[in-house]
């Protein structure tokens, strides 16, 4: 979890009566302690800054400065490196190879695979490309290394978001891994009952239907209990929560960010006046 | 604090026929009542007209008056009503918001949404802590608790809201021996406490060390109120569908098995205590 602060805990009050010491526990290194607030902004305009710099170069100093400096610092290189390659590998090897060989108008023929051409100006917009989708997966990559999502949500909370909205944000991301435990448990339940999901790919997906359908038919038979937990705990009351804490912020923090915006909106100017060559 | 029905007929949006008929049924305050009757007998059905749950969040038609201290609570909003009857379920995992960390977050998550200051948030959630006595699981993410211990946070984060009356919905339906105990032990520590609630059970054995008195429930209507004892020792009980606990079980085996009535006594004596 990420530097958070713990507000307005009663003086004199019996410590062990005060918000407990563990929630808003401050993350591990100086910048999980930034507000999730800066590293989104960070992590938003590295990923849209390096699409619109372009280039090669521009995406490659901006990955480094923006992406790979603050996970040195943070301690998560290593991590970043093989999450942020394993998220852009698919999409990463398929730009490539089409811009490699298809890209149109390419005259400097590299080598020849049967009656496919590689050619020299393909593989140029091929390393551009991979360089802004490795910018991109690089930033969100470090975003999610050094925020726990809980940290985000409270802090537009106290932003003023809709507490509704946040509920249904927070509520999407920590559904994933109780769908994945559910999934588990139903595959174990219908293997169990001699339900083939080895083998070919054809009998996978026929053994795919008997787990998805109770998943999926199991979460909304519950939806109307969960719904009715929830009115019986006050959350239709419109207004505002009480927040037990949040995460830190400071104005050097808010003015980095909004200076990381206007960099970008200049940026975007730039290009769109044909003044950046892009 | 007096939570009353009044000629109470309810029901369910797209039913042909109510599942709720004509009730009256006052639960005082300070009073542990128990709910038995057999499946589809109008128990839950009680239980979600009785915290208002039924109309208000899950539709279907509603006759008669529900009132608190006499006041009638048609037109209240249901956060409004939340903070004088909390309502707990079954299913302990779906009754946690699933968007905290820790224990001590779901217990405060109700008053939280109620947007109390925080002092006093800090303080409702320490004394239902306190009164569920799960200190120690505080830090702990509740969707990684035990099913008994998931139900315990559940009654925590409904006593945070600061409710006159619980209503439980066969809490320990859907845990095993050591859960039931668990929350078992908890209601009857509420119960010592003071505390008012109506328990719908199965389990009748609970029932016999909690409630000072019984409603059965059958096809809609109430059919029996009174004394825990006698209602639960009440042949039409079986009849009804619903198994007698283990020491009305044993009493009647030792009348038709002939013991004697010195013996009989004792025995009696020994379950009493």
């Amino acid at each position: 979890m990420a530097g958070g602060e713990r507000l307005n805990v009663g003086a004199g009050q019996d410590r062990g009566r005060g918000v407990p010491g563990f929630l808003g526990r401050r993350g591990p290194g100086r910048y999980h302690r930034l507000n999730p607030l800066t590293k989104a902004t960070l992590a938003t305009v590295t990923a849209i800054g390096a699409v619109v710099v372009g280039g090669l170069l521009g995406p490659a100093l901006l990955v480094a400065a923006a992406v790979l400096l603050p996970a040195l610092a943070a301690g998560v290189l290593r991590r970043l490196l093989l999450l942020a390659g394993l998220l852009a590998l698919p999409i990463a090897i398929s730009a490539f190879v089409v811009n490699l060989f298809f890209f149109p108008g390419g005259a400097d023929v590299l080598f020849r695979v049967g009656p496919i051409v590689a050619t020299a100006e393909g593989l140029g917009f091929a390393l551009e490309i991979l360089a802004r989708i490795l910018a991109i997966s690089g930033a969100v990559t470090l975003f999610y290394l050094t925020t726990h999502p809980a940290d985000l949500v409270v802090d537009l909370e106290r932003r003023g978001v809709s507490p509704r909205l946040a509920f249904v944000a927070n509520a999407s991301v920590q559904a994933v891994p109780a769908m994945v435990e559910r999934a588990a448990q139903i595959t174990a339940a219908q293997r169990a009952r001699g339900l083939d999901t080895e083998g070919s790919i054809w009998r996978r997906v026929r053994g795919l239907v008997p787990i998805v359908a109770p998943v999926i038919l199991g979460s909304i038979a519950e939806v109307e209990e969960r719904t009715m937990a929830l009115e019986a705990r006050g959350f239709t009351r419109p207004g505002r929560r009480t927040l037990l804490w949040a995460p830190r912020d400071s104005v050097p923090e808010a003015t980095v960010r909004w200076l990381m915006l206007a960099g970008l909106a200049g940026l975007v100017a730039l290009r769109a006046t044909g003044a950046w060559p892009g | 604090m007096t939570l009353a029905l009044h000629g109470v007929g309810y029901r369910y949006a797209g039913a042909t026929r109510p599942s709720l008929l004509d009730v009256d049924l006052v639960l005082p305050h300070g009073e542990v009542v128990g709910l038995v009757g057999a499946s589809e007998a109008g128990k839950t059905t009680l239980c979600l007209v009785a915290s208002g749950l039924a109309p208000r969040a899950i539709g279907g038609q509603i006759r008669g008056r529900v009132t608190l201290d006499d006041e009638d609570v048609d037109a209240w909003p249901m956060h409004r009503l939340s903070q004088r009857i909390g309502i707990g379920f079954q299913n302990p995992a779906n009754q946690l918001s699933q968007v905290t960390e820790s224990v001590f977050e779901e217990v405060a998550f109700g008053p939280m949404n109620l947007g109390l200051p925080r002092d006093e948030v800090l303080e409702r959630t320490w004394s239902a802590v306190d009164a569920l006595r799960i200190g120690p699981l505080v830090e702990r993410d509740p969707r990684r608790l035990s099913g008994g211990q998931q139900q315990l946070v559940a009654i925590a984060g409904l006593l945070a809201l600061g409710p006159d009356h619980l209503v439980l919905d066969e809490p320990t339906a859907q845990l095993d021996p050591a859960g039931t105990r668990l929350v078992a032990d908890a209601i009857a520590r509420l119960a010592t406490g003071g505390a008012s609630i109506l328990v719908a059970e199965h389990k009748t054995d609970l029932l016999l060390d909690v409630a000072a008195r019984v409603i059965a429930v059958d096809a809609g209507w109430i059919v029996l109120d009174g004394p825990a004892a006698e209602v639960l020792a009440d042949p039409a009980i079986e009849v009804l569908g619903v198994a007698p606990p283990a020491a009305v079980r044993l009493t009647r085996e030792a009348e038709r098995g002939g013991v004697p009535a010195a013996a009989r006594a004792r025995l009696a004596e020994a379950l009493a205590k």
